[in-house]
């Protein structure tokens, strides 16, 4: 699967190597598009508002004003203000979670045991990013998964599951006010998010 | 060995580690949602009476309003949807460090179910217990939809806003608020993923009990939730009651609610015991 191409104005390309963070500020009006290079890569992303970061995406504001669990095309992410940060516009892959967080040392610990607390985890990348931009692990909200797969059934089992995002699937976004985007290309091999191999992921802004 | 032979051995080990990895996901997950799900404990009797001796203060929350309440190891609180039409949304803080606080992801994740009740724990972002559903007689609370905010109930009150409030009396800010559960608010959610509202499943008397695992600043808001068609008008009053439980047992329905549990609480004693920060 290919994305289909990018227009000539492209002012931003480039790979974020598998396990890293990665941080940029969109302005209003531009398009992000990620591209799941190898396929069933989950990124997790968090969204503030560059010019007063206490507001910031809020996953239960964004579930309740959609009336629904997940994210995808038409997807209006909320801000803890009640305001659009940004739409999806664009969607090859159909399903991207909210509901899941990020991983962490700590949970990892709780989830997998305690030889896995000292595996290299988003939350790690979050808190070194946010850093960069004065922000600090209290800034650390519910976040968004791209290409990350987590069904909820009647009775309430909730379980990250195989992705359904093959090699070159791409989610396209807008911004709705200048954005700071701060993403973990998720390191996590204790459960299929990242198909148990993490891999890079390619962002563009135009 | 040649460089090829090598390289062959690396990728055959890479594969055997990435299937050790899905086997061991799979298997936690048959138990989390098979065995470890059936033994939880049914829903507690609505004639289970607290000790009046246990109570150590009693509140009264009114219609659109919050209390906030600081709860030190092994208190609990009992909320009481006393005329069933009420929802409560809670969220929490450490005491010992602010920037620990509930975290309903980690909560659901780990638990391998979004659906809380008697038996389950509400996790912080740390990895440890903050608190313990000890007892509920509802079983129908909400982690997904939120707090209601100024526009869904139309009125001064509302949860987002007070939760701004109440954080801000603590010298949080709205940097600090987490997001929040609803008890007593049955919401379905269908093969879609679209949320459905149940209210007719609450009942008069329902309540749920929480027992602090480490010292909390809890916040209650009785402001309605967003999916309620009943949310512009005043809640009823709703009673708390925040008591002296007695100590957890051997047999203690949340401490042995799987390996994930039991981790969880070694970790949360190590680090109260120890004033551990990792």
């Amino acid at each position: 699967m290919s994305a289909p191409k990018a227009p000539a104005n492209v002012r931003l390309d480039q790979v974020i190597a598998a396990r890293t963070p990665w941080s940029h500020v969109l302005r209003r009006g531009e398009t992000l598009r990620l591209i799941d290079l190898g396929g069933q890569q989950a990124v997790d992303a968090l969204f503030y508002c560059a010019a007063d970061t206490a507001e910031r995406y809020s996953a239960q504001g964004t579930l309740r004003e959609q009336g629904s669990a997940y994210i995808g095309l038409g997807t209006r992410l909320i801000s803890n203000e009640g305001r659009v940060m940004a739409r999806i516009v664009a969607d090859s892959s159909g399903r991207h979670d909210t509901l899941a967080g990020c991983c962490s040392c700590e949970s990892n610990a709780v989830r997998f045991g305690e030889a896995t607390k000292y595996q290299h985890a988003c939350r790690e990348n979050f808190v070194l990013e946010l850093g960069r931009h004065g922000l600090t692990k209290r800034d650390i909200v519910a976040n968004v998964n791209f290409f990350m797969n987590v069904p909820i059934d009647a009775a309430g089992d909730f379980a990250v599951v195989d992705g359904i995002s093959p090699p070159g699937s791409h989610v396209d976004l807008v911004a709705e006010m200048d954005l700071l985007c701060v993403f973990s290309n998720c390191p996590q091999v204790n459960n299929p998010c990242n198909g148990f191999d993490p891999t890079p992921v390619r962002v563009m802004i135009w | 060995m040649t460089h090829t032979d090598i390289d062959t051995v690396a990728a055959a080990s890479a594969v055997a580690e990435r299937d050790a990895h899905r086997a061991r996901y799979d298997a936690l997950r048959a138990a989390g949602q098979g065995e470890t799900a059936r033994a939880l404990p049914p829903p507690t009797d609505r004639g289970l009476a607290l000790d009046p001796a246990a109570v150590r203060h009693r509140e009264t929350i009114p219609g659109g309003w919050y209390w906030t309440t600081r709860l030190v190891r092994g208190e609990a609180l009992r909320l009481v949807n006393v005329a069933g039409s009420s929802t409560v949304s809670l969220v929490a803080w450490s005491v010992a460090d602010t920037s620990e606080r509930l975290n309903l992801a980690d909560t659901t994740k780990v638990q391998w179910s979004v659906a809380l009740r008697k038996g389950r724990i509400l996790f912080t972002d740390m990895g440890r217990v903050a608190l313990s559903i000890v007892e509920d007689t509802s079983g129908r609370h909400d982690a997904l939809v939120g707090a209601t905010k100024r526009e869904s109930t139309g009125t001064l009150r509302n949860s987002t806003e007070n939760f701004l409030a109440a954080a801000a009396k603590l010298g949080l800010s709205r940097r600090d608020i987490p997001p929040c559960v609803n008890f007593f608010a049955p919401v379905e959610v269908d093969g879609e993923g679209r949320f459905a509202w149940h209210g007719d499943l609450r009942r008069a008397g329902d309540f749920v009990d929480l027992r602090a695992e480490m010292e909390l600043w809890i916040v209650l808001s009785n402001a309605g939730h967003p999916l309620d068609p009943e949310r512009a008008r005043v809640p009823q009053p709703v009673d708390v009651l925040r008591f002296v439980p007695p100590p957890p047992a051997s047999d203690d329905a949340c401490r042995n609610a799987g390996g994930e549990a039991a981790r969880a609480f070694e970790f949360t004693e190590r680090h109260v015991g120890a004033g551990s920060r990792s």
